[in-house]
């Protein structure tokens, strides 16, 4: 292998370098610049000198093919590679800042707070898995944010893309990252599992809430195998104000079982982001760690655990959707609401990890200032909450696959979008209204919704009657 | 340049049509041929005429099995390929069997091998099955890339400077460099009787500049291929088995 051409000054295929601000087991950094680019620019150079680790190259090698077909606000944006035959490098965006390794010493953060940080982090996970990319070192430093707020994941060495060959997938006898976080699955040798970053996910909420990492910092393999039969202290054990909501998220993170914890990064930060939805289970209760005779049971029985079949990034993400149902519980028909209940039970019928959320829009008066209370006195808010669920109980869904949301809003269709894309939602459901006044005078809702929308858009309209005009008119959204 | 590799053709005109003019439209400048041009599908000579016509303008074509069966009696084959090949064998003039009978085993260029079976021991005609058979057969070259055919299956192996093994089952469409610091073999899945349970009819292009190979399927008339197989007398299940891709 040729000697690197590094240093201050040099020129590599039109990159000037700069100065070396980082150099880790793995990488050295350095600051780059080139004409026509105008963004700060970093170059990532790895050891490759004899004696070094020779899993610094398949890392890189990793990173190499990965980092170039990643796009959007949550990734650094990859500017050109250089191949081994030469000087191997990648030159990326240079994110501003630190990484989240800097608040180690103010932790534990304020329950809220980490909640608002951690539902960053699993939207940028979920684009991350959209884009086919399993991260599989999620901890603290390879996580930094834009000015703008947006979570940016780095360092891709140990990640696993679902369309391109994994060369990490022979390499080493043990498994390869950072012990503390790395999911049990791992343990095992699985790496297509998008589950994993949400159990890492876990961890670092655990820790960044209670001071504490669940599993402790052991690096060895008897102390990491653990993690296979043991279950961490419950965090209400460490600190008696936590709220049960919150511990109910965390210790779904930390499943031991993939298929137990959410199925998508989607989930998590919708429950994230509406923690008094989160319906709490035994979990959210538990004071202490399971009994000994289930750690015994789990340790000696781990044939449950053995094969399973190859995962999908892609295909587990499909099956994992966030639907939004739109209800107009007050003035809408009853076969309308009944229509979009019969579309709503078929398109979950085939997708039993879906969740869904049942959304009203309680609309404002534009001038007139508004009550909370009707006028008989009770409040609107909470009727229409209740009117949602009864609307949702025949669907016999599991109460951790439902939410009920009531949006206050003077545009009733911008308020569902703004939903829509706030939550991260897949599917939208709407109503129709047909031939009503109030469609004709304020424009349809449905209409603008499914223009505008970003994800797929179902418009329901109750079954026609015999008799019904069939005119183009009648039919339309 | 866009290399358009095809391999396993076994007489099937519609698919090998299809791919040609796949290949074109994608910018494919140079063709390689990874051999058994014949066997099981009902037009030889139109497959083995329009071989001959792209080696004359440049193209790399290697032997198979089956090519190598129209000229020797000594390879042993299972009862339906063996009704196939002594069908074919009437079939062909003396040009195109010579040109079968001449086709090299196998052909390094920059770095690329083209071969049609596991590169260890060609005339052995192995299949290239599991991550020991693609260690066996990289273990035999210093290419950068050797692509092979043969099982009708696509696959993606890599060796790493520390001789770990990789595979891979590759996306359709979806490019993958082949990294200059490990050595590659590219399996290619069949143009005229795919086994891996996709009909459509596979090929792959490669970018000699950037490295990247993009496995492709393309969806042809399987219809006809299959009744001109009925209509010549071959057995049934050849013609069976391209509706299933199997």
């Amino acid at each position: 292998m040729p000697k690197p051409l590094v240093k201050s000054g040099a020129e590599i295929d039109g990159y000037t370098i700069g100065e070396c601000v980082h150099a880790g087991g793995m990488a050295t950094l350095w600051t780059v610049t080139h004409p026509g680019i105008d963004v700060p620019l970093l170059m990532k150079i790895p050891r490759v000198s004899e004696g070094e680790d020779p899993a610094a190259i398949v890392s890189f090698e990793m990173e190499m093919m990965i980092l170039p077909r990643l796009a959007g606000p949550h990734v650094p944006a990859c500017f050109g590679t250089g191949d081994f035959a030469r000087q191997a490098y990648v030159v990326i965006e240079r994110i501003p800042g630190a990484t989240l390794y800097k608040r180690l010493p103010e932790l534990p953060l304020p329950y809220d707070e980490a909640r608002q940080l951690v539902a960053r982090i699993a939207t940028a996970l979920a684009d991350l898995h959209r884009q086919n990319v399993i991260h599989h070192d999620i901890k603290p430093s390879s996580i930094m944010a834009r000015e703008s707020g947006e979570v940016v994941l780095i360092d891709y060495g140990l990640s696993h893309h679902n369309h391109l060959p994994d060369l990490l997938q022979e390499e080493f006898r043990l498994p390869y990252g950072t012990a503390p976080y790395m999911a049990p699955e791992r343990l095992l040798g699985v790496r297509d599992d998008a589950r994993s970053d949400l159990f890492s996910l876990g961890v670092l909420l655990y820790f960044f809430t209670t001071g504490e990492r669940p599993f402790g910092e052991g690096e060895t393999l008897r102390a990491m195998r653990r993690r296979l039969w043991r279950d961490p202290h419950p965090p209400r054990k460490l600190r008696p104000d936590y709220p049960p909501w919150l511990q109910e998220v965390v210790l779904r993170c930390l499943e031991i079982e993939p298929v137990w914890r959410y199925p998508t990064a989607s989930q998590l930060a919708f429950d994230l982001a509406h923690p008094d939805q989160v319906r709490l289970t035994a979990r959210s209760e538990r004071l202490k760690r399971d009994s000994l005779g289930v750690v015994w049971r789990r340790r000696f029985n781990q044939g449950a655990m053995a094969p399973r079949a190859k995962s999908d990034v892609a295909v587990q993400i499909a099956s994992s959707p966030i639907l939004a149902v739109a209800l107009d519980t007050a003035e809408g028909a009853p076969e309308l609401n009944e229509a979009l209940r019969v579309t709503t039970e078929r398109i979950l019928a085939t997708l039993p990890s879906a969740r869904l959320a049942c959304v009203n829009v309680l609309k404002l008066n534009r001038i007139a200032i508004d009550r909370t209370l009707d006028e008989q006195g009770s409040n609107k808010h909470i009727d229409r909450l209740v009117a949602l669920r009864h609307w949702a109980t025949p669907l016999k869904l599991d109460e951790s696959r439902l939410s009920a949301h009531v949006l206050e809003a003077v545009d009733p269709a911008a308020a569902i979008l703004e939903f829509a894309e706030a939550n991260q939602v897949d599917h939208v459901i709407i109503g129709a209204r047909q031939n009503s006044f109030r469609r004709t005078l304020l424009g349809s809702v449905s209409a603008k919704v499914a223009s505008e929308a970003t994800c797929t858009v179902t418009v329901v309209r109750p079954p026609r009657m015999a008799g019904d005009a069939g005119g183009p008119e009648a039919g339309e959204g | 340049m866009l290399l358009a590799v095809f391999s396993d053709i076994h007489g099937n005109r519609q698919a090998f049509e299809t791919c040609l003019k796949i290949a074109r439209a994608k910018g494919a400048k140079r063709f390689v041929l990874l051999g058994d041009f014949v066997g099981y599908g009902a037009d030889p000579e139109w497959v083995v005429d329009t071989a001959m016509e792209l080696v004359a303008q440049g193209a790399v074509a290697v032997r198979g099995n089956h090519d190598q069966a129209i000229n020797s009696t000594a390879e042993t084959m299972n009862a339906e390929a063996q009704i196939a090949i002594e069908w074919t064998r009437g079939r062909l003039d003396t040009a195109q069997r010579r040109f079968l009978a001449e086709l090299p085993m196998q052909v390094e260029e920059d770095g690329r091998l083209f071969v049609h079976a596991e590169a260890s021991h060609p005339q052995r005609w192995h299949y290239v099955r599991s991550t020991l058979d693609a260690a066996k057969s990289l273990i035999a070259t210093r290419a950068h890339v050797t692509f092979c055919g043969h099982i009708h299956r696509p696959a993606l192996y890599s060796m790493s400077v520390t001789a770990k093994m990789t595979s891979f089952v590759p996306k359709t469409d979806v490019p993958v460099q082949l990294l200059r610091g490990r050595q590659w073999l590219a399996v290619l899945g069949s143009v005229g009787q795919p086994r891996d349970g996709d009909p459509s009819a596979a090929f792959a292009l490669f970018d000699t500049e950037s490295c990247q190979i993009t496995y492709c399927r393309a969806p042809y008339d399987v219809a006809t291929a299959a009744g001109r197989i009925r209509d010549n007398g071959l057995p049934s299940w050849l013609a069976e088995r391209l509706s299933q891709g199997c």
